[in-house]
């Protein structure tokens, strides 16, 4: 049983995911997209990057890659699906989740680490937190504007799929702690069923004890959670 | 611009004919400046580049070093000055594009970027434009390719209005049974052309690289400019992985200045070999492109690999799975290098003729003078507020937020400190970067400008503990036809060479721009030295202090030469802004010991900080070093009865060489720099977030929220 991260041309993001998989003792392997997801898929990690250049729209293309049929049956199926920078943009593209990633309120790119707060702990991605925790992890995008209409993102927020939200060191969210613009300063939602989530931070960059904080280890953690279970 | 007339008596004479046009053009091109460093190389063989680290030094497309027995880091540096003025965002993009591939071509994975920008003045509506096209170019590239930018400088300075300065290093991972060199190996292996098809731009980019920017040059060159495209680039270098990690490629060079006809005719004639190319099998995006065009176009992400006859193959199917164009140009020969087009030969020329037969320029030099002593009367609280608050010494955070500098989970330490360090776990040690130059410095006292430069980029990589290992430059300089500018690059380099070979850092490659030079005068002389040094490990002391209520350590500064003798002023930001002169401060005598002893210090578990004292000079360092959680009560030793001017020099003035370190064991430290350095203890940490610096009878009193407001300066500005 091994996790396939899913390579498509332009991902960069996909050698990260794998090293720090491995130093979880997660067994995880790279695929590339047009090889087709490999049948002991245990789980899937739609990495970052910026597929195709993010050329038409980011994650817009690679969302109608082929490859990405297989990956929606499989969530279906309740293999966990991860969705990371470009991957929640992929994610959002071919409606794993709801919402889409878009331009950051400064227009520009910005990489620094931020602050999220954990709205569940109950789903594979949590269990390794409690609600309200604090983690440190690092953001590194010029897309990750959480857009959605407000009455769809009422009825995500009734049935509790907002994940992660931006907020201070202390817990509070708020416009000023909202690193770009996003809408209820959302960080990474859930898809309809919980193995599914996508956010922009990086889990996979806030693993490695050696160069820096591992508070993202708890999120990279849920696939082995979802193993035992299944 | 044409072949010039002695040029072409001396390609007639040797071809005994007259150059056909593509040789000519050929010629002009690989004959430039830009390409064979025609006014530069006399002076390059001032600089060492050899140590038993070295594996590959100066002349191919990027240096090896090894830091073990197998595992082997790339360094290579190069310039794109000119492409940057005449479209910022392109041309700082395309920077980042060919060094990268110069890292590719030794068969190296890049693991780290370093940019030191260089533009006009700050409040200039010009220069402005200018840094936010050129940081997004280098944003919207770097960070595509998925390669970090951990490190790097920008500097602001009057003379760069008419030409800024673009100056990108890249370093790559690779070892022993992947190295790959630009060396031809063998007649009847075939040449291949992986990437982009070949269309009309970027023609004659050398030859634009080699001359003065005219004054309608944002109009008149812009068809010298490449546009990249980071998509294909990045397969680029997936695609690269593979062939490399498979065995297929004997040799490798990336197509940059002069395009294909450079990058064809140099792999061949480093191997003293030919070639034989087909011109009309590369493969196209515009129709109808005549021999000259598909010869010299500097279209981007284009790599050319000498590949024995049984892999040619594979090497296409591998190019075909990363979606990249892929064409057999030709093969390598015994005799001359040749191209064909539709069956009629158009070049025929000896290679190594081509690539090494530029006659170098013998050019007269004026010694610049320093200038006299001439000190303005000023109030230190004021100084204080205009250098913590200068573009040059305040927060880069709105430039390096823009990078991705974490992509490859590498990166220990990033930006915005002394030096960046990346895990290089194939090796068990740390890597520390630091790129830079001191545009103040070097136009003051070039020589002695110089020497500094090597010395702060060595003090920022052993304030993280790491020692040198090897160093590259871009040396940037103005019209070397004017004796004043050539006596100023002159300076540069002899400076840069001498500090570097007393460091023990062997400059293992570089890069030479000339011709920064405008309507608006030339640039000052600018050695942009890429330095890496080594550590076991990946940690490093932070440059913030620590305290609790009770325990705030010592804080001492080592290396200052100032407070004993005379502090001299010059080059430093203080004069820059409030207008004044001095003679540029003396160095240390032993700068290869104050450096050992600062890593080793630094590394010792009863340091807390240590930070780098440079621009700005000891205010800057200080102001840098509290944070809300931490202040600093310091006093620095000077008399009481001491004028303004004194308490200035004491606290800014630029003497590289120095670092602040804050310590439980002062003695130690002590007895560490005792005969190396001089080392004053200035006071200790507090924890409530002030600073209080007494100097003579004066003292200045702030905090960490006033100086970061300070420090804001290019972000307000900016956002």
């Amino acid at each position: 049983m091994t996790v396939s991260i899913i390579r498509f041309g332009g991902s960069n993001c996909d050698r990260d995911a794998e090293r720090a998989l491995e130093h979880l003792e997660i067994d995880a392997e790279i695929v590339w997209h047009e090889d087709g997801l490999p049948a002991d898929t245990s789980g899937i990690v739609l990495p970052g990057g910026f597929s195709y250049g993010d050329y038409l729209r980011a994650g817009a293309m690679a969302a109608r890659s082929p490859i990405m049929a297989e990956v929606r049956e499989a969530a279906a199926e309740g293999t966990p699906v991860l969705g990371v920078c470009n991957g929640a943009q992929i994610g959002c593209e071919s409606g794993l989740t709801e919402g889409a990633f878009t331009t950051n309120e400064s227009a520009r790119f910005q990489c620094e680490h931020v602050y999220l707060r954990v709205e569940r702990d109950d789903t594979p991605w949590t269990a390794a937190y409690d609600e309200g925790d604090v983690i440190e992890i690092p953001i590194a995008h010029g897309e990750g504007r959480y857009e959605i209409d407000d009455d769809r993102l009422d009825e995500l927020e009734v049935e509790d799929r907002i994940l992660f939200r931006y907020c201070d060191e202390n817990g509070e969210t708020g416009p000023d702690v909202n690193p770009n613009g996003s809408k209820h300063n959302v960080a990474g939602v859930l898809g309809e069923r919980e193995t599914v989530a996508v956010l922009m931070p990086h889990p996979e960059r806030a693993t490695l004890p050696d160069v820096g904080p591992t508070d993202g280890q708890g999120i990279l953690r849920g696939f082995e959670l979802a193993e035992t279970e299944a | 611009m044409s072949l010039a007339d002695s040029d072409r008596e001396l390609v007639v004479e040797e071809l005994d004919r007259d150059p056909t046009p593509a040789e000519a053009a050929l010629f002009e091109n690989l004959w430039s400046e830009h390409c064979a460093y025609r006014s530069s190389r006399p002076l390059l063989s001032a600089f060492d580049s050899e140590g038993e680290q070295v594996v590959v030094g100066p002349g191919d497309d990027a240096a090896v070093v090894a830091l073990d027995d197998g595992t082997y880091i790339t360094i290579g540096i190069e310039s794109h000055n000119h492409p940057s003025y005449v479209d910022p965002f392109d041309g700082a993009a395309t920077g980042v594009g060919g060094i990268v591939r110069d890292t590719l071509s030794m068969g190296a994975y890049p693991i780290a970027l370093a940019d030191s920008l260089y533009f006009g003045e700050f409040d200039a509506d010009h220069s402005r434009y200018l840094l936010e096209g050129v940081v997004e170019g280098i944003s919207h590239y770097g960070n595509c390719i998925g390669v970090p930018t951990v490190a790097g400088s920008v500097d602001f300075h009057p003379d760069y209005e008419g030409n800024p300065l673009v100056n990108v290093a890249c370093v790559g991972l690779t070892n022993e049974e992947r190295l790959v060199t630009a060396e031809a190996q063998e007649p009847g292996n075939k040449l291949v052309l992986v990437g982009n098809g070949t269309g009309r731009d970027g023609l004659g980019g050398a030859s634009f690289a080699s001359e003065d920017l005219a004054e309608d040059a944002e109009t008149e060159d812009r068809p010298a400019v490449q546009v990249g495209d980071p998509y294909t680039e990045k397969l680029l270098i997936e695609a690269n992985e593979q062939l490399v990690d498979e065995g297929l490629i004997e040799s490798a060079r990336d197509l940059g200045a002069a395009g294909l006809g450079g990058a064809s005719s140099e792999l061949v004639a480093k191997g003293g070999l030919g070639a034989e190319i087909e011109l009309e099998r590369v493969h196209q995006r515009e129709p109808n492109m005549n021999a000259l065009e598909i010869l010299l176009a500097e279209s981007q992400e284009r790599m050319c690999y000498e590949v024995e006859p049984e892999n040619v193959d594979r090497v296409a199917e591998i190019a075909e799975r990363f979606d990249l164009g892929c064409s057999v140009i030709g093969e390598v020969t015994e005799g001359n290098y040749t191209c064909t087009f539709e069956g009629e030969t158009v070049v025929d020329v000896d290679a190594y003729f081509l690539g090494e037969g530029a006659p170098m320029n013998d050019l007269p030099s004026e010694v610049p003078e320093q200038p006299e002593t001439d000190l303005p009367e000023v109030d230190l609280e004021d100084v204080f507020d205009a250098v913590v608050s200068s573009p040059n010494t305040a927060s880069k955070r709105w430039v390096y937020r823009q990078y991705d500098h974490e992509v490859g989970v590498r990166t220990s330490v990033g930006p915005g400190d002394d030096a960046a360090i990346i895990a290089v776990r194939e090796a068990e040690q740390g890597l520390a970067i630091s790129s830079g130059a001191a545009p103040n410095w070097t136009d003051v006292a070039p020589y002695e400008g110089a020497r500094a430069v090597a010395l702060e980029n060595a003090t920022n990589v052993a304030a993280k503990g790491a020692t040198p290992l090897a160093a590259v430059d871009c040396l940037n300089g103005g019209n070397p036809e004017k004796p004043d500018v050539y006596g100023g690059f002159t300076g540069i380099v002899d400076g840069l060479a001498e500090m570097c070979e007393s460091l023990s850092a062997p400059v293992v490659g570089g890069n030479v721009s000339l011709y920064n030079d405008s309507v608006a005068g030339p640039i000052p002389p600018t050695p942009t030295l890429a330095l890496v040094g080594t550590k076991d490990g990946y940690d490093a002391p932070p440059l913030s202090v620590t305290a609790d209520a009770d325990d705030g350590a010592t804080l001492l500064l080592v290396g200052d030469l100032g407070l004993e003798g005379e502090a001299r002023l010059g080059g430093s930001e203080y004069l820059a802004q409030f207008d004044g002169s001095d003679r540029f401060p003396a160095l240390p005598d032993d700068p290869a010991a104050l450096i050992e002893t600062l890593a080793a210090v630094a590394d010792d578990d009863a340091t807390r900080a240590v930070h780098d004292v440079s621009h700005g000079g000891l205010a800057v360092a200080l102001a840098e070093m509290v944070s809300d959680d931490a202040g600093l009560e310091v006093s620095l030793p000077v008399s009481e009865s001491a004028d303004e001017t004194v308490a200035a020099a004491a606290l800014f003035h630029e003497q590289p060489g120095r670092a602040l370190i804050q310590t439980d064991s002062p003695d130690a430290v002590r007895e560490a720099f005792d005969g190396v350095a001089p080392v004053v203890e200035l006071g200790s940490a507090t924890d409530d977030g002030r600073l209080e610096v007494t100097v003579g009878n004066r003292t200045i009193a702030t905090d960490a929220a006033a100086i970061r407001e300070r420090r804001e300066t290019i972000e307000r500005e900016l956002e």
